[in-house]
């Protein structure tokens, strides 16, 4: 028992020292103290999780079937890009219901050049020799394009990490802000924002569509026949709900609850996805805000064709199947950038520009668990639950100190350097402590001198039955062990379970009671250990009072 | 200084003798306190059925009929408003609103305009909506886990001592987490995921002093070959009272200060965990030894594993 070498010693000091050095940021933080802590000491605090920060939780899942329906359009857009290539398969009867691309080759001796053009669509997938849709021919001049199902598994996966980090910018455009924006399984998004207490806000950024299209406005169409929602084959109505008045190209509402309706024509000249920067900014001469954009190479070139070959017309600016605005175009515009007025503040300019250039979400989200909390809840929940600690760890070291008087003294030493620990390893592996992890760090405190408690009634017992005082403290840390090691395993089997189950609170309290286990073994065991040895080895006492 | 004993130092209490009484006694208990749950059902939280939460802090302490009055007179569906934590804290519970998400807004929006315009100064805490496939996601995970946690740990019984200790743990697991659920079901406190959190942790810590004990029934039953079984049960148990009683205090200690003073969001978890403690010390002497009589542990059942003992971890 005496014997407890000297690097042990300096080892487990060293432990303990860091422990509290490393605890001392959090302990600081929020008071006049924090800036006197010298800065090469250690600065890493332990984040506090939503529900004691307050902030927003946000658990989307990206509508499986839309994902397939975007899937199934793209191909059928690249199998019509592909076979319009020279040399040119003609094909009709396209296509896309039952979650396949399907149409007829019209040339029947045709079929297997498409076939072979079409393979060329599809992707390997790893190793397996499966690729992500099936080609194939039924009735000899129809083909069939199916996507498989591991191609499906991989597109979700791709979408899902694209939506990710189109979530990510639409939140967070300047990238500085700390937000948690993670996939879960293999169809949702969980979003944690700090600070925001109101999802609604974010779920406009991350909800807008935005898909914006430029499409020239149909001069030719009867302006009676687009105030009945008719428009000419190739065009369509759309609203123009703050078209300004005396404009002839629009139908303006005859009765109460209508919209100014403009036909448009179908062809789209640019879409959003050709936009490379998207800012807020202020029109030189009204003053009004705007969006500011630029196309990328392909959308300048486009856009100046067609601005080019339609001076004095005008072309409608529409998002989201609304026209924003319809102004004419008064000379070719080549330098790739526009500017989009309508009636905007600065903030619905932002969120545009935002989404815009965010890129588009492959895939619908819809929010399907929310939860918002408020800062001061927050607040008053760390103080609390701090008082509750302090209280519930004095009230367990008085217990304590008139149970087992010199040894309760080395077990009050050890919970206070276990509460020490706790701290510096939530600092360091930063983890979020959130409110049930502050009941996890009373219990943790109430617990971790259980393993003392069963050291020494032991000790109480060895010495009762009659063995010589040194044997008595060996043998009850010996036998002790023994339980304190499996109760503890049974501890860690229900924090791990919860940890692997439970989502953020719930995980928080299962970190810290992991933790918890390896710090009071330390603390309670090792630590004790090392106390009651070099105090038998100083005073060598005759009896022992326990 | 004289020192605490809250134990003496020589207990001889015959635990065994009302074996019976109490298993039978624990049994109907734990038979009725499931059955009641059943029955009654619990007080679920959105958390496990879906719906809206709303926390609000007024300034002043409100009269809840009003407002139960103004906030059914949003049309909202079966609103229900209770106090949470203080006569000034109430939180408001909607069912799931008809019409997804946009609609769950529009409510919680309705419920914050109304609290505002009607009692300045108001703060609203937290906004939770949890829809219906969530719901059902978050229940059965968490049944899941409490089952995979209790079989879990009843294997690792069975791993260090022998099978029958392992169907004592599992059976003093199921009565202490049955017992914890029916005091749920009996008080009607609203169980959300915290509640699961702690009935997990019970699984986890209820078990402390079982262990303490079949540590030392298998210590006894190596020492003392000979004596009767029950004898050695009783041996056992009183050898360790001391260690019994003074663990869960330690533990009560803390956690009664934490239900007292602590948050209230966390006070359900706090009193399941405390309760489940409590529980779980009366379960280790009166359901986790008698087990061991009726499966019939014997010195004999050690035997061939000492060996393997001794390579048990050890104390550095």
């Amino acid at each position: 028992m005496l014997e407890f070498p000297r690097w042990k010693v300096w080892l487990v000091s060293l432990v303990v020292v860091a422990g509290i050095f490393f605890s001392i940021p959090s302990l600081l933080a929020g008071t006049p103290y924090a800036d006197r802590w010298p800065a090469w000491m250690p600065h890493d605090k332990i984040n506090l999780g939503l529900d004691l920060a307050g902030g927003s939780h946000l658990l989307l899942e990206a509508d499986a079937r839309d994902a397939m329906k975007q899937r199934i359009s793209g191909m059928e857009d690249a199998v019509q890009t592909e076979l319009r290539r020279d040399p040119r398969i003609d094909v009709g009867d396209i296509s896309t219901a039952d979650g396949r691309v399907s149409f007829m080759v019209r040339d029947p001796t045709k079929v297997d050049a498409a076939v072979e053009r079409l393979r060329t669509l599809t992707q390997p997938l790893g190793l397996t020799g499966n690729r992500d849709w099936d080609v194939q021919v039924i009735d000899s001049t129809r083909v069939v394009l199916i996507p498989t199902n591991s191609g499906s598994l991989r597109a979700m996966k791709d979408a899902m990490n694209v939506a990710r980090d189109v979530v990510r910018r639409r939140i967070d455009p300047s990238g500085t802000r700390e937000i948690t924006v993670v996939t879960e399984g293999s169809n949702r998004i969980l979003v944690e924002v700090p600070g925001v207490d109101n999802p609604d806000q974010l779920k406009r950024l991350i909800g807008q569509t935005a898909r914006l299209e430029f499409k020239l406005v149909d001069l030719d169409a009867n302006v009676a026949d687009v105030g009945q929602g008719r428009a000419p084959p190739g065009s369509e109505v759309l609203d123009y709900p703050d078209a300004t008045p005396g404009l002839p190209f629009v139908a303006y509402p005859t009765a109460a609850g209508q919209l100014p309706k403009i036909a448009v024509k179908r062809r789209v000249m640019v879409s959003g996805d050709q936009i490379t920067r998207a800012k807020q900014g202020f029109d030189q001469q009204s003053n009004a805000p705007i969006v500011q954009i630029t196309f990328d190479n392909n959308g300048a070139h486009r856009f100046g064709r067609v601005t080019q070959d339609n001076v004095n017309k005008p072309f409608a600016i529409i998002l989201d199947n609304h026209v924003l605005s319809a102004p004419n175009i008064n000379e070719p515009i080549l330098g790739g950038q526009a500017q989009i007025t309508g009636n905007f503040t600065v903030q619905s300019a932002n969120d545009l520009a935002v989404s815009l250039a965010s890129g588009k979400l492959p895939v619908k989200l819809i929010p399907i668990e929310e939860r918002s909390i408020g800062p001061d809840l927050g607040k008053d929940s760390i103080h609390k639950g701090a008082i509750a600690s302090v209280i519930g760890t004095l009230g367990v070291i008085l217990f304590m100190l008139i149970t087992y008087g010199r040894f309760g003294v080395y077990a009050t030493i050890a919970l206070i350097v276990n509460a020490f620990l706790i701290l510096a390893c939530l600092a360091l592996f930063g983890s979020a402590l959130t409110l049930p992890g502050i009941a996890g760090f009373v219990l943790t405190i109430g617990a971790a001198v259980d393993a003392n408690v069963l050291i020494n009634e032991r000790i109480r017992e060895e010495i009762r039955r009659g063995r010589r005082l040194l044997d008595a403290v060996e043998t009850g840390y010996r036998e002790a062990f023994r339980a304190i090691f499996d109760a503890n395993v049974t501890h860690v089997i229900s924090a791990a379970i919860m940890a692997f189950f439970g989502s953020g609170p719930v995980r928080g309290f299962a970190v810290v009671l992991l933790i918890g286990v390896i710090t009071s073994v330390f603390t309670a065991v090792y630590f004790t250990r090392m106390l009651v040895a070099l105090w038998l080895r100083k005073a060598r006492p005759r009896e022992l009072h326990i | 200084m004289k020192l605490l004993k809250l134990v003496p130092d020589h207990t001889n209490i015959d635990f065994m003798r009302w074996r019976n009484l109490a298993v039978i006694l624990s049994t109907l208990l734990t038979v009725a306190s499931l059955a009641f749950t059943a029955y009654r059902g619990l007080n679920l939280g959105v958390d496990f059925v879906g719906g809206q939460l709303i926390r609000v802090t007024f300034v002043q302490p409100v009269d809840v009929e009003q407002l139960r009055g103004r906030v059914l007179g949003l049309h909202l569906g079966e609103a229900s408003i209770s106090e949470f934590g203080g006569p000034k804290s109430y939180q408001i519970r909607l069912p799931k609103p008809e019409g997804g998400d946009a609609a769950a807004n529009i409510a919680a929006d309705r419920v914050k305009q109304l609290v505002t315009t009607n009692y300045p100064g108001a703060r609203v805490d937290a906004v939770e909506t949890v829809s219906g496939k969530v719901s059902e996601e978050l229940a059965s995970d968490g049944l899941k886990a409490i089952i995979f946690a209790m079989v879990g740990i009843a294997i690792y019984i069975w791993l260090r001592f022998e099978w029958q200790f392992g169907v004592g743990a599992l059976l003093t697991l199921a009565h202490d987490v049955a017992m914890t659920l029916g005091f749920f079901a009996f008080t009607r406190l609203q169980v959300d995921l915290n509640v699961v959190a702690a009935l997990l942790t019970i699984v986890g810590y209820s078990l402390n002093d079982t262990v303490v004990i079949y540590d030392r029934i298998r210590e006894d039953l190596r020492k003392y070959r000979k004596m009767p079984i029950l004898q050695l049960l009783n041996l056992s148990l009183n050898e360790t009272l001391a260690r019994t009683v003074v663990t869960s205090l330690t533990v009560l200690i803390a956690l009664a200060v934490l239900m007292w003073i602590g948050p209230e969001v966390i006070f359900g978890l706090a009193i399941a965990i405390f309760l489940g403690v409590l529980i779980g010390t009366y379960s280790s002497i009166y359901i986790s030894a008698p087990v061991l009589v009726w499966l019939k542990v014997t010195s004999d059942s050690f035997v061939k594993v000492d060996d393997k003992e001794q390579t048990g971890p050890q104390p550095a």
